[in-house]
């Protein structure tokens, strides 16, 4: 099996304020701290999986900046043979479908049997990428898998569904497979692994080198424009509770129990 | 701009709401901006849809054909790709949903439509369309523009809109199957139905919610010394089930379960919408999470923003000592 994995270096927001900056049109990200995409780390892990049961290797690709290299080489040391990053300012990176289409175009150019991409990426959240990216390279897709059976030129995809049903589609290789969280435990890089990765290929590519035009990928060559950032205002019914956390806690309780609410 | 498309939306017998959603929003704009409302759907055996939808639309386009008797993105795609041609409308709207999520994007790359996903709201701006999306989790509204020419396609998030009663007697026209036999590459299976445990949420009074915020399953001690305090059964979000921390049947929201309890204690839970969708009916809300921003508080009908580890061992002991 010859296997890609698409990876993206996301920040974790879910703690942090977040604030749009003085364009409007982006956000200040200089106080996040970055990841990989919690969906990607499972589609590595996947990956691997299957190199070790049926052989094969597994190429990484990342479009991203050059601090997106931790992310790759923390994906080679968990058996990931080599990686592709591609680095370009004239690509749109705020459409999905021109970074399905630069992700394409490293793909293309090589033989494959199976894409996996996250299902969705944890800042911007399309859940487009994968699918489009199976249109662009033209063979079949399915989304949000949470189990894959690899059987002969074909796998078994299970997609997760409202209420967490499944649907379980069978699927002619080369296919592009976009993964759920939860699918695999994704595994720690052991520290050999980590050294290894070390001297692991990490190619470093221009949309020149991929046979893609500026006007193929750029802001002006996108059919949607954004337009402006803002923070939404939230309307919060809430009850906030005042005071130090020992006194949070003994009112609630207070109200938990005297309100009739238990 | 054209009529407004919608694709109905349905798996194993049942139409989703999605649907009549998309058309109560869709009617909206067709108010403003003419057109009329057409409700694409593709089925068989699924004639009683059609005549729901006619009281949600102006027209129901129904591609009825035993081809189409489970979802399958290849096939919708391929049919969907030829009445987009044949009709030209202005807007499609697919839901966004695991259905709409798996075909839309494919879609706007084959037919080069200018697309974006997780649409909440479409705004009028100088008399054009724009359609609002977030980032980061609910942090962030973007507003779009459509630079091309229509057809727009977008796939509009679930349970934005509330779907009105019906009010149309749209016209029902069946549209021969662009399709004439079997193709592609995917193939339907089977459904396999979701896990069960047991404890059944759905039916739990009273429920302590855990997520990511707890870190480390070590942690679980302190929700389960809560759950007892309070006499609750034990859920969790996505993070908090993907993590190995509970069972994947405690899971709650759009890929889990949906619940209404008396009461829902969240801790350390963000509330990303996936999650939102499958608690906000709990007739009572205690939030618990140090961040001021997070969306859980936007349905809390209690709000305790800081640090669940300072505040929970205090909360516990107190409602211990109250209860006697
Ligand atoms: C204001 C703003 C500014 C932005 N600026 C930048 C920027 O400067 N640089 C930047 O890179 N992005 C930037 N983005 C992000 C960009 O909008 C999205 O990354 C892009 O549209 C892809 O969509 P998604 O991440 O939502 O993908 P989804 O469709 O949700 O992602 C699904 C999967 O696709 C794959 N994937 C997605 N992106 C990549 C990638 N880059 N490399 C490899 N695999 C990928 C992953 O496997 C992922 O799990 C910005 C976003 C906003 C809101
Ligand atoms: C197709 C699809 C379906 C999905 N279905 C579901 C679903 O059914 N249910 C679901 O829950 N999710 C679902 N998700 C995932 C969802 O988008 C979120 O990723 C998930 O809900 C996040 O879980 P969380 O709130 O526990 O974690 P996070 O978003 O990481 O939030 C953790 C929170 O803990 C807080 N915190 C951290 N430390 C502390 C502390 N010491 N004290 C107090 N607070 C603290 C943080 O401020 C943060 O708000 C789905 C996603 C997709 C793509």
């Amino acid at each position: 099996m010859k296997t890609f994995v698409c990876i993206k270096r996301v920040p974790d927001t879910s703690e942090a304020e977040v604030k749009v900056d003085v364009t409007g049109k982006d956000v200040d990200s200089s106080r996040f701290s970055f990841d990989i995409n919690d969906a990607d780390n499972y589609a590595v892990e996947e990956a691997v999986l299957i190199k070790e049961a049926k052989g094969g290797t597994v190429q990484v690709v990342c479009m991203g900046p050059q601090e997106a290299d931790v992310m790759i080489r923390m994906a080679l040391a968990k058996g990931g043979d080599n990686a592709i990053r591609i680095d370009d300012p004239r690509i749109n990176v705020l459409d999905p479908l021109k970074v399905a289409r630069v992700l394409a175009s490293v793909i293309k150019s090589q033989e494959f049997d199976l894409v996996l991409t996250g299902c969705i990426a944890n800042d911007d959240g399309s859940m487009a990428v994968g699918v489009a990216l199976a249109e662009e390279l033209g063979v079949p897709h399915a989304a949000m898998v949470k189990k894959l059976v690899v059987e002969d030129g074909k796998v078994k995809a299970y997609r997760e569904l409202e209420g967490g049903i499944a649907e379980v589609v069978e699927i002619t290789l080369p296919a592009v497979i976009t993964i759920q969280t939860g699918i695999n435990e994704p595994r720690y890089a052991p520290i050999r692994g980590i050294r290894e990765a070390q001297k692991k290929e990490l190619k470093v590519l221009k949309i020149d080198d991929l046979g893609l035009a500026e006007n193929e990928v750029n802001a002006a060559s996108s059919l949607v424009e954004l337009q402006k950032l803002y923070i939404p205002v939230v309307v919060s019914k809430a009850e906030v509770i005042e005071g130090a956390p020992e006194e949070k806690a003994e009112i609630m309780a207070a109200k938990l129990v005297k309100g009739g609410l238990l | 701009m054209g009529d407004v498309f919608v694709l109905a939306e349905h798996r194993q017998g049942v139409l989703r709401e999605v649907t009549l959603e998309m058309l109560t929003r869709a009617s909206g704009l067709v108010e403003k901006l003419g057109g009329e409302t057409v409700a694409v759907l593709i089925g068989s055996g699924v004639d009683s849809f059609a005549e729901k939808l006619a009281g949600y639309s102006d027209k129901v386009l129904f591609v009825d054909d035993p081809l189409f008797t489970d979802y399958n993105s290849e096939k919708y795609q391929k049919v969907l790709a030829e009445l987009i041609k044949k009709y030209n409308p202005g807007l499609v709207m697919i839901g966004h949903t695991t259905q709409g999520v798996d075909l839309a994007p494919a879609l706007a790359v084959e037919m080069n439509l200018p697309f974006v996903t997780d649409v909440i709201d479409l705004e009028f701006v100088d008399g054009k369309l724009q359609p609002v999306r977030q980032y980061y989790q609910g942090k962030v509204n973007a507003n779009f523009a459509f630079k091309a020419e229509p057809p727009y396609l977008i796939t509009f998030r679930e349970a934005t809109v509330e779907a009105a009663e019906p009010s149309r007697q749209g016209k029902i026209e069946k549209v021969e199957s662009p399709l004439k036999e079997e193709i592609g590459y995917r193939r339907f299976i089977e459904y396999v139905e979701a896990e069960v445990g047991d404890v059944d949420i759905t039916q739990s009074e009273i429920l302590v919610a855990v997520g990511r915020g707890i870190k480390e399953e070590k942690n679980m001690a302190l929700i389960e010394e809560l759950a007892k305090a309070v006499k609750a059964d034990i859920c969790g979000s996505r993070a908090a089930t993907d993590a190995g921390w509970l069972s994947h049947d405690r899971q709650v929201g759009t890929s889990g379960k949906t619940v209404k309890p008396k009461l829902y204690i969240a801790i350390g839970i963000s509330g990303a919408f996936q999650h939102l969708a499958g608690m906000k009916g709990a007739k009572t809300i205690v939030a618990i999470n140090k961040d001021p921003d997070a969306p859980i508080f936007s349905v809390a009908d209690f709000a305790i923003v800081d640090d669940l580890f300072k505040v929970l061992p205090k909360l516990t002991e107190k409602l211990k000592e109250l209860r006697g």
